[in-house]
């Protein structure tokens, strides 16, 4: 009854603010190659993004360096005196994430503020917070170039369905899933920009759209703002959820933390 | 006490007199412009650096004004010739009383 | 004698447009603000093509951080060098950039840094040099906008 006029008046907003999906859409595109949104960047985009001394993102790296070595919280401790040197004790780490610890599905920003609140009795931070942004960036840069190493496992397996059927729902007044534009039409352009398979493989990342760092779960709010949809809450357990499925989609793709894109 | 931020510069630690060096210099700044609006429509004040210099033992070989025009946490990169061992001074001056100040040192033989 | 003032209007009409045609540095037409900024910075002093290059990538995927570099065909000796470099961008609200300071011992005239564009534009630098001439050079660019942005 209600779906007589939704999808017509979604191809109609379609056809209008996207014509390449209903003018240019091609059939299914096979993933057999995954590519990272790195490839689809500028010549000038790809030496910010790899030359230390022109990517803005290493002050953020830099500061979580120092926060690393900062006594925090009630009980006055650093993340050195569990952790020691995080260039061997996170080596690897930020590709596991997102990971189910003690029943609870975790993700990167959430496993750091557990650590904070539970061990150094600290105040949780909240997403995007500068300091919980360094201390992201400086811990997912230690497992730069490694493979992304996320898989289906019995524990996560129930949260990993979750957010599959995230990707390949239909959301927002645009009614677009994730799959439609990211598996579908991946390769194809919108609006001038080719669009991206939407690997999180370089998160956090210094978008040039936003003029600083920022995690994945900013990103994919900017998706479903873009389609139109209600956002999912940062921190919440369907962020979690699409984030576990979006990296275990990326599995061995080598991570580029921090990553910079357009 | 001013506000300042962190700098980045990239320099060669040494080089042949005479020759020419590239210098590099990143700091993290918003740059405000002040063309911004906030979500309720409030016009966010413009808050930008707007000096650059570039000492060589105490002499000023580089200077650069920056406008809103420039790009968030701006870099410059400029080439200046290896004359002699000693400090390069890098400073930065901005609105609401910024200042930022790094130091290399250079060897040149 | 209402039609005698419409004939004057239409002759001072006709004589600017034949004019603006002869006229080089009509042709290329710049912005209004562009060109005070620039008329600022020569005062009045007429600028010769070339010696400058600016380079810009010609399609910028977002406008918040273009890296733009100017190259500036000098000897730079202590007789013959830049004084200063200046960027003028056309489309955008304030047309002043920046403005780049060099002296005989700076070796190359070649500065990089990242720029805002709010527009496609036209983008100018104007090198003035020691012996008190200006010079310019300019690239165009078409800013697009990635997608998927914030909501505000």
């Amino acid at each position: 009854m209600h779906k007589g006029y939704v999808l017509p008046l979604a191809m109609i907003c379609c056809s209008v603010l996207f014509p390449a999906l209903i003018c240019g859409a091609a059939p299914e595109v096979a993933l057999n190659q995954k590519q990272s949104s790195y490839e689809l960047m500028s010549a000038e985009n790809k030496a910010m993004q790899d030359d230390p001394s022109l990517n803005p993102a290493m002050f953020w790296v830099v500061e979580g360096e120092s926060l690393w070595q900062t006594k925090s919280g009630s009980k006055n401790i650093t993340c050195a005196s569990c952790h020691g040197d995080a260039k061997k004790s996170m080596r690897g780490v930020a590709t596991q994430f997102p990971k189910i610890i003690r029943g609870n599905l975790q993700t990167l920003e959430g496993q750091i503020n557990q650590c904070r609140t539970a061990r150094q009795g600290a105040s949780a931070l909240a997403y995007e917070n500068k300091e919980l942004l360094a201390l992201t960036a400086y811990v997912a840069t230690q497992s730069k170039g490694m493979p992304i190493a996320v898989k289906e496992t019995p524990s996560n397996q129930a949260q990993l369905k979750k957010g599959r059927q995230w990707f390949n729902e239909r959301m927002g007044q645009l009614n677009l899933s994730c799959a439609q534009c990211h598996e579908d039409r991946a390769g194809l352009k919108l609006g001038g920009s080719p669009i991206p398979q939407g690997h999180p493989n370089a998160y956090p990342i210094y978008r040039l759209e936003w003029q600083t760092l920022g995690s994945v779960q900013r990103r994919l709010r900017n998706c479903m703002s873009g389609v139109r949809a209600e956002q999912f809450e940062y921190g919440s357990p369907e962020m979690a959820q699409l984030e576990l499925f979006l990296m275990w989609r990326a599995q061995g793709m080598p991570l580029e933390a921090p990553g910079v894109r357009p | 006490m001013s506000k300042t931020s962190r700098t980045q510069v990239t320099v060669p630690a040494t080089a042949k007199k005479g020759s020419i060096i590239e210098i590099r210099a990143i700091v993290q700044h918003d740059m405000e412009s002040g063309f911004r609006y906030t979500e309720s429509g409030k016009l966010i004040p413009r808050d930008i650096i707007r000096i650059f210099t570039c000492t060589y033992n105490d002499v000023e070989v580089f200077k650069a004004d920056f406008y809103p025009g420039i790009g968030a946490n701006p870099l410059i990169i400029f080439t200046t010739i290896a004359t002699e061992s000693g400090t390069l001074e890098f400073k930065w001056l901005g609105d609401d009383s910024y200042e930022a100040v790094h130091q290399a040192r250079i060897t040149v033989s | 004698m209402q039609r005698r003032a419409w004939m004057q209007q239409l002759q001072k009409l006709t004589l600017f447009t034949l004019g603006a045609w002869l006229t080089p540095s009509i042709v290329f037409a710049k912005k209004e603000d562009a060109d005070g900024a620039i008329q600022k910075i020569t005062g009045g002093t007429k600028i010769q093509e070339g010696r400058v290059t600016l380079t810009i990538p010609p399609l910028v995927e977002n406008g918040n951080l273009v890296v733009l570099k100017v190259s500036v065909d000098s000897p730079m000796t202590a007789n013959d060098y830049v004084k200063v470099i200046h960027v003028i961008a056309e489309g955008n609200p304030l047309p002043n950039i920046f403005s780049a300071y060099l002296t005989p011992r700076s070796g190359t005239a070649n500065i990089t840094t990242r720029v805002r564009l709010a527009d496609s534009q036209r983008v100018w630098a104007i090198a003035q040099m020691s012996n008190g001439s200006f010079w310019q050079g300019s690239a165009e660019t078409l800013v697009t906008l990635s997608a998927c942005t914030e909501v505000v």
